[in-house]
């Protein structure tokens, strides 16, 4: 299957009309020493319904959420995605067009992300948000870098409760800025108390936090700027319906992984990375950012603004090297929030949390099933202290039907977080009761 | 042919959104359209008891987002759509963009429910299909690219070049050997100085000689001990195919360097030759152009990159892994060596997956002539218009793009880049990117990528050239342009006065 439009006489012509003699003659200048001198050890090509064949035979070799009842979290959710979303965010006069250098021709992206931007804005109690970044572990590496270019601050603290993906992801991207983060201990899996001077950027703490537990994060944001730094907190955009936001903490720069707006699983991605901060930062943020103008005849329109921030018109000096980005998550991001409302946001918050404490409630009654953390508050996820090692019980709850969370190391590895989202019922966390008793028994 | 005859097929005018919806001087927002107590939303009734949060992490009050019916919501954002361009409502010839037109069947197979509801931390014997899916467009790539493996999971081009200069540092430091400098081309995108800096090296730019290439010269005066590598397009930005490039490579590698092929134009050279063949030790693919994924306003894309096999140990992890007496497919995690995780999971998998799709419905034969065909549209376009805007350099053989110039233009008339850009607007086209790369005056950078017909080319040939007749006769259409649009020209300086960056 091939999509280039040319017949054999339009190449012909074409090539006549350019003064050449044949395709070969195009391509003149790769020295031969270089010329692939055989075909691409690739398959011949094929035709649309063998590729569907050949993908849906690889699909149906996946178990995921479609099959199994999904209580896995640990960053990505199961939460609904309702059909308008992607009904709109898969126009294709969104879904195919490019970066928005030329705004009269993109007023539709460019308004739509200026709506993003605003109603993130409208959740976590910020004052800026850009138009998006990778994903919520990237989303923090750049947080650092912002937080980073006060001179002279230059270390990175971390609550040992933060995904240990996200801890992954700066130690990567700590390595190129010159930083390694610092884990500082909690107590009863939250909390803690970092030693912040002169030399500490920021603090970082996620709440709710890698246990699906509820940070003192007032506390620790008292303490970074006690101590001169900015606090970072790694948020979850669903659970500001009921949760404080972090523009009310006192938090300066805000991240989070916005796939639960909208977004579909997808095995990891394409998700979308959040990141609100202060005014008085907003040079110093990466990424696209939207703004409103006039146009010639006085009419509002949007473009990229504060361009001398980027890699195209910076260069070295950019605050980030990012450039594609993840516009068409944020345009999702903009319909589901529109979709979800400010009521919509609040019922979604609490049903988690109801159901959350339900699964809670019956999963600590199976024998010999704990909470890991007893009396310790948490919003979704539900972290466990199982009698035996939590891959195991995974795995043998996945032959019963459950896709029953994310085995924790803790414990020696008798941990596991049940995510609850509002898609689960009462009669899937029951069954999932049932199944992990019969499992354990 | 020397001048396109306008015909009932011809594309001409059919692109450009035009003011046919919403008020007339202005779409409002969202926010507009709030009424309190409106509802989109619904969700079912909770079966079980309320379980409120603790009052002291409670959120007081809802937040303010707009209160909307799901009909306004749907209505609001289809009006917006309207006022956007996309490559389905026609030719987008942003020059380094690669805007070819996308297969749908890609993007319904992305949304099978057996890739769209996999959760990222399954394990593996649940994921044999995603996992075997990665490892076989995993082996294509390192086929198409010559590499021995690469890594999947920078979900951009930008990301990738980080993920390749962090395996050079990590690369360069097993060795006990730091070095501190990065050299790359004077016409490089402004993607590769930013991520020299993300990864700690210092940019040192090498000059372009007078056939827009890397001047030989001047790079082997350049390079030292100091230099971990150098980042290089191929074709590079301005369309041309570096003819010396084992030179080039052999002067890095003789001090010690590697070499690092940014992957933004792989799509010209796609089955007639290889990075890998070039002398180039890591490769980034930007999976988005090549491999057609509709790049969604701005994102997402995938960045692949592949590597020698010197440098193998130092990729990110997690890996796909295989066992060849079951066939079955891992993630692995334990690579001492390796530079660490560069996404929070295993990258932009949806992405990869409409790669996969693409790669091989083309096959080997139809991945080579898409490249073919990209540079036979990229010639004949900038035959049909270096009349009027000539080559920036003349005596070179432009590949899949190519870099024209409006200076003549400019001294004879004093209509920019720009102005042409908007005019050709009104005339029904995406224009072409103007003003990079950067070493070239009133630069016009082509890319009609090979989805275009003939017909399609030749129209927009035709509205370039008018565009170019209209700033000698009537400059005031050229100056006003666009007016066909849902706004005219912004004040982008206003924008960044006054910031308003929320309703």
């Amino acid at each position: 299957m091939r999509f280039a439009p040319h017949t054999d006489a339009d190449v012909e012509q074409m090539l006549e009309e350019i003064g050449l003699s044949s395709v070969d003659d195009l391509f003149d200048r790769i020295p031969a020493s270089v010329r692939l001198d055989r075909p691409l050890d690739l398959p011949e090509g094929v035709s649309e319904m063998e590729i569907l064949a050949d993908l849906k035979a690889l699909a149906a070799r996946n178990r995921g959420a479609e099959d199994l009842v999904c209580f896995a979290g640990a960053g990505a959710y199961d939460h609904y995605v309702p059909a308008v979303v992607w009904a709109l965010a898969g126009r294709s006069e969104f879904y195919t067009s490019y970066t928005p250098y030329q705004p009269e021709l993109s007023q539709g992206v460019l308004q739509t992300l200026f709506e993003y931007q605003s109603m993130v804005c409208a959740l976590t109690g910020m004052e800026v948000s850009n138009a998006s970044l990778y994903d919520g572990a990237t989303a923090l590496a750049e947080a650092v870098n912002l937080a980073r270019s006060t001179p002279g601050r230059d270390r990175v603290l971390v609550s040992a409760a933060v995904d240990p993906r996200y801890v992954e992801t700066l130690h990567t991207y700590g390595r190129g800025a010159g930083y390694e983060p610092e884990l500082f201990d909690v107590v009863g899996g939250r909390g803690g108390r970092p030693e912040v001077d002169g030399s500490v950027a920021c603090v970082i703490v996620q709440h709710p936090n890698a246990y699906g537990l509820l940070e003192p994060v007032r506390e620790l944001v008292g303490l970074a700027h006690a101590g001169g730094a900015r606090a970072i907190q790694v948020f979850d955009p669903l659970s500001l319906g009921v949760l404080a936001p972090p523009g009310e903490l006192g938090i300066d720069i805000a991240v989070a992984e916005g796939q639960v707006l909208g977004n579909h699983l997808s095995y990891g991605g394409p998700y979308l990375g959040v990141i609100a901060c202060r005014l008085d930062d907003v040079r110093r943020l990466p990424g696209r950012i939207v703004g409103e103008t006039l146009d010639l005849d006085g009419r509002t329109g949007y473009v990229l603004t504060l361009q001398a921030r980027e890699q195209h018109i910076r260069r070295e000096k950019a605050t980030s090297n990012i450039c594609t980005n993840q516009s068409l998550m944020a345009i999702a991001a903009a319909v589901y929030l529109g979709w979800l409302g400010p009521q919509g946001l609040e019922e979604l918050g609490r049903a988690c949390a109801a159901k959350a404490a339900y699964a809670a409630e019956r999963l600590t009654e199976v024998p010999g099933v704990d909470l890991l953390f007893p009396g310790a508050p948490f919003f979704k996820e539900v972290p466990l202290r199982l009698p035996r090692p939590g891959v195991e019980v995974r795995d043998e709850l996945i032959e019963r039907g459950y896709l029953a969370g994310v085995p924790l190391p803790d414990e020696g590895g008798r941990g596991l977080l049940v995510a609850v989202t509002e898609r689960r019922t009462r009669e899937e966390i029951d069954g999932l009761a049932r199944a992990l008793e019969e499992v354990l028994a | 042919m020397s001048q396109a005859e306008p015909r009932a097929s011809t594309p001409r005018g059919v692109g450009a959104p035009v003011r046919t919806q919403g008020p007339p001087d202005r779409q409002g927002t969202l926010k507009d359209l709030s009424r309190p107590g409106r509802r989109a939303f619904s969700l079912p009734p909770l079966d079980v008891p309320e379980a409120p949060v603790p009052p002291e992490h409670a959120r007081a009050g809802r937040p303010p987002l707009p209160e909307v019916a799901e009909r306004d919501l749907v209505s609001h954002y289809t009006r917006l759509s309207q006022r956007n361009y996309g490559v389905d409502t026609g030719v987008y010839p942003l020059g380094s963009c690669t805007m070819k037109y996308n297969p749908k069947i890609a993007e319904a197979v992305q949304a099978l429910p057996g890739f769209q509801r996999l959760h990222p931390l399954q394990p593996d014997h649940t994921v044999q299909g995603a996992l075997g899916l990665l490892w076989r467009l995993e082996r294509a790539l390192c086929e198409i690219t010559g590499m021995a493996r690469a890594t999947l999971q920078p979900p951009a081009g930008a990301c990738g070049e980080l993920t390749g200069l962090l395996i050079m540092r990590a690369f360069h430091t097993k060795r006990g050997d730091p070095r501190r400098r990065i050299a790359i081309p004077d016409s490089s995108h402004g993607t590769n100085p930013a991520s020299v800096r993300m990864a700690g090296y210092e940019a040192v730019h090498v000059p372009s000689d007078a056939r827009g290439l890397v001047d030989v010269g001047a790079l082997e005066k350049l390079v030292d001990q100091d230099v971990a590598g150098l980042m290089l397009t191929n074709p590079n930005t301005l369309g041309l195919f570096e003819e010396e490039i084992e030179r080039i490579a052999e002067v890095v590698h003789d001090v010690g360097g590697l070499v690092y092929y940014d992957g933004a134009n792989l799509n010209a050279i796609l089955g007639r030759c290889r990075p890998g063949d070039m002398g180039f030790d890591i490769v980034h693919i930007n999976t988005h152009k090549t491999f057609a994924t509709p790049h969604g306003g701005g994102g997402p894309g995938a960045g692949p990159v592949g590597v020698t096999e010197e440098l193998v140990p130092f990729l990110p992890f997690p890996r796909v892994e295989t066992d060849e007496a079951t066939g079955g497919y891992r993630l692995e995690t334990d690579y001492p060596e390796s530079i660490g995780r560069m996404h929070g999971f295993l990258g932009n998998f949806g992405v990869l997956v409409r790669a996969y799709a693409y790669v091989f419905l083309h096959g080997r034969d139809g991945l080579k002539e898409a490249a073919e065909r990209s540079v036979l549209n990229a010639n004949y376009l900038a035959h049909r218009m270096k009349g009027a805007f000539p080559l920036a350099y003349p005596d070179g053989r432009p590949m899949h793009e190519f870099v024209s110039t409006a200076r003549p233009l400019k001294e004879e008339t004093g209509i920019r880049a720009m102005d042409v850009a908007k005019r050709v607007i009104d005339l029904g086209f995406h224009p072409s990117t103007v003003y990079f790369p950067l070493v070239v005056e009133e630069a016009m950078m082509v890319e009609p990528t090979e989805t275009e017909t003939r017909e399609t080319l030749d129209a927009l040939a035709e509205a370039f050239l008018q565009a170019h007749r209209e700033a000698h006769e009537t400059p005031d259409l050229l100056h006003e342009a666009p007016v066909t649009t849902a706004v005219r020209r912004l004040d982008e300086a206003r924008a960044a006065r006054h910031l308003k960056l929320t309703w």
